[in-house]
């Protein structure tokens, strides 16, 4: 592939990225600033002529509420991190590990070379990869960088590109913090209030409690999204965008996902409780990668790396 | 009139990327060790690994690549390692009232945190947290890293 080539399919891919992971932003945003801060000014305002609250304390929360009007971009990165151990700990109530040592640690050397290649290589506390033993075909990226993929998925992997390609699509999702995304922004807005609220006290056992039961809800924002209704199909577009840069940052060929996809749309079963029900269809997919990726050939891996994969999966 | 302006200054903030430090500036390690390579690239040598909270000086930028000067050490630290904010670890009410109102710190351990963490699982008895503790244990450094990049030949 041609330098110019390389960078054009960087810029295009980049862009299209941005553009995709925009509107969710600019709506959550607008959302934020425009709805939130005006209706915390309004029922502070009103619970302060009513003396429910001190004036001094109305003025707080509409400080909180104004301070948190950015939504889940407010979130640090410690705070994204005990939410995905979480999501984390929650999905593991629903599948079990597939713990063959091999396979482990081959996806995991495979995932932290892709998360390290990405635009997001460092995290809170890192990326770390788990097969899940079950024949579904599904990969869940709880946020901070837990990334959790199916034996299933791992079998429409034909070559080590293709599952570069699988967890370099998770990582893009932790990276474009889709996660964090699903977390409603009245809750963040009720987090980052008890957090302000206690200026004049130290952390009571009262704040903890509702802090736990914020951040329990949002859990639940997370893994109902992750299992149940899936992202946003713009929100999995860019995340194939964003795998493919990352792909060719890593030294991998992007049509490794190409690859992967077809295979998913041979095996996917219509109705499944997998990607059958929280992804855009392979074909879409595919269709969508094509203009981003149409300069790169027919993956065609070395026949070391071929047999190191081949090696990997052999009881996957 | 607002709704324009705001539309244009988002717009404007996104095509920006994230925010860009000035030269001279200090930030802070956002993640639990930030690594400090010897080259603005995830090939780099790491240098060493400053821990979460430390402040460096930036001294150069290059693409998501920022040069850093502190901790003893001078590199290159990846943009997603670094934050603007100061990170405050024992917060005071006055901390805790500027978080409220202002963009310059940040507050470690407040929010969700190990203390909610500790909470949930009293509440939460059923929910096993073995795995993710054995998962954050899985590491691959950078060594094994460049030794699987070259046996594959995987060429970045």
């Amino acid at each position: 592939m041609k330098p110019t080539d390389r960078r054009a399919f960087l810029g295009f891919a980049g862009k299209w990225v941005l553009g995709a992971a925009a509107a969710p932003t600019l709506a959550a945003f607008l959302a934020g600033c425009e709805s939130m801060g005006e209706v915390a000014a309004l029922g502070s305002s009103i619970a302060a002529s009513q003396g429910w609250i001190s004036e001094e304390q109305g003025q707080s929360l509409v400080r909180s509420a104004d301070a948190v009007g950015k939504s889940f971009q407010d979130i640090t990165p410690e705070q994204e991190y005990y939410i995905g151990r979480t999501v984390g700990a929650v999905i593991l109530q629903q599948y079990r590990p597939y713990a063959e040592p091999a396979a482990t640690r081959y996806v995991n050397l495979l995932g932290q070379t892709a998360a390290r290649a990405s635009e997001r290589p460092e995290t809170f506390g890192g990326y770390h990869f788990l097969i899940l033993d079950s024949d579904e075909i599904n990969a869940f990226a709880a946020p901070g960088g837990l990334i959790f993929v199916t034996r299933g998925l791992l079998r429409c992997c034909r070559s080590e590109d293709a599952a570069a390609a699988v967890l370099a699509h998770e990582v893009a999702h932790v990276h474009l913090k889709h996660g964090l995304r699903a977390i409603s922004a009245s809750r963040i807005t009720n987090a980052l209030t008890i957090i302000g609220a206690e200026s004049a006290k130290t952390f009571g056992g009262r704040d903890l409690a509702k802090l736990t039961s914020v951040f329990e809800d949002s859990v639940s924002d997370v893994t109902g999204t992750l299992v149940n209704s899936g992202y946003a199909k713009s929100q999995e577009y860019a995340s194939d965008a964003d795998a493919a840069v990352t792909l060719r940052n890593a030294g991998y060929n992007p049509n490794g996902l190409t690859d992967m996809l077809a295979v998913m749309g041979r095996r996917l079963d219509p109705g499944g409780r997998d990607f059958a029900k929280t992804h855009p269809s392979p074909e879409a997919r595919i269709r969508k990668l094509h203009p981003l990726i149409s300069g790169f050939g027919p993956v065609g891996a070395p026949p070391a790396r071929q047999a190191r994969f081949e090696a990997a999966m052999r009881n996957v | 009139m607002k709704q324009p302006v705001i539309l244009i200054c988002m717009l404007w903030l996104m095509a920006m990327g994230p925010a860009t430090p000035a030269y001279g500036a200090t930030l802070s390690v956002q993640v639990k060790a930030g690594d400090v390579r010897s080259t603005p690239s995830f090939l780099g040598n790491i240098l060493a690994k400053l821990p979460y909270g430390a402040r460096v000086a930036a001294t150069g930028e290059r693409g998501d690549w920022i040069g850093v000067a502190g901790g003893g050490v001078t590199g290159w630290m990846h943009r997603s390692a670094l934050t603007e904010k100061e990170i405050v670890f024992k917060a005071g009410a006055a901390d805790v009232d500027q978080y409220a109102t202002s963009e310059e710190i940040s507050l470690a351990g407040k929010g969700f945190s190990e203390e909610v963490e500790n909470a949930y699982k009293s509440r939460n008895p059923n929910v096993d947290f073995t795995w993710i503790d054995r998962m954050e244990a899985i590491t691959v450094s950078q060594n094994e890293m460049l030794r699987f990049l070259q046996e594959g030949q995987v060429r970045p």
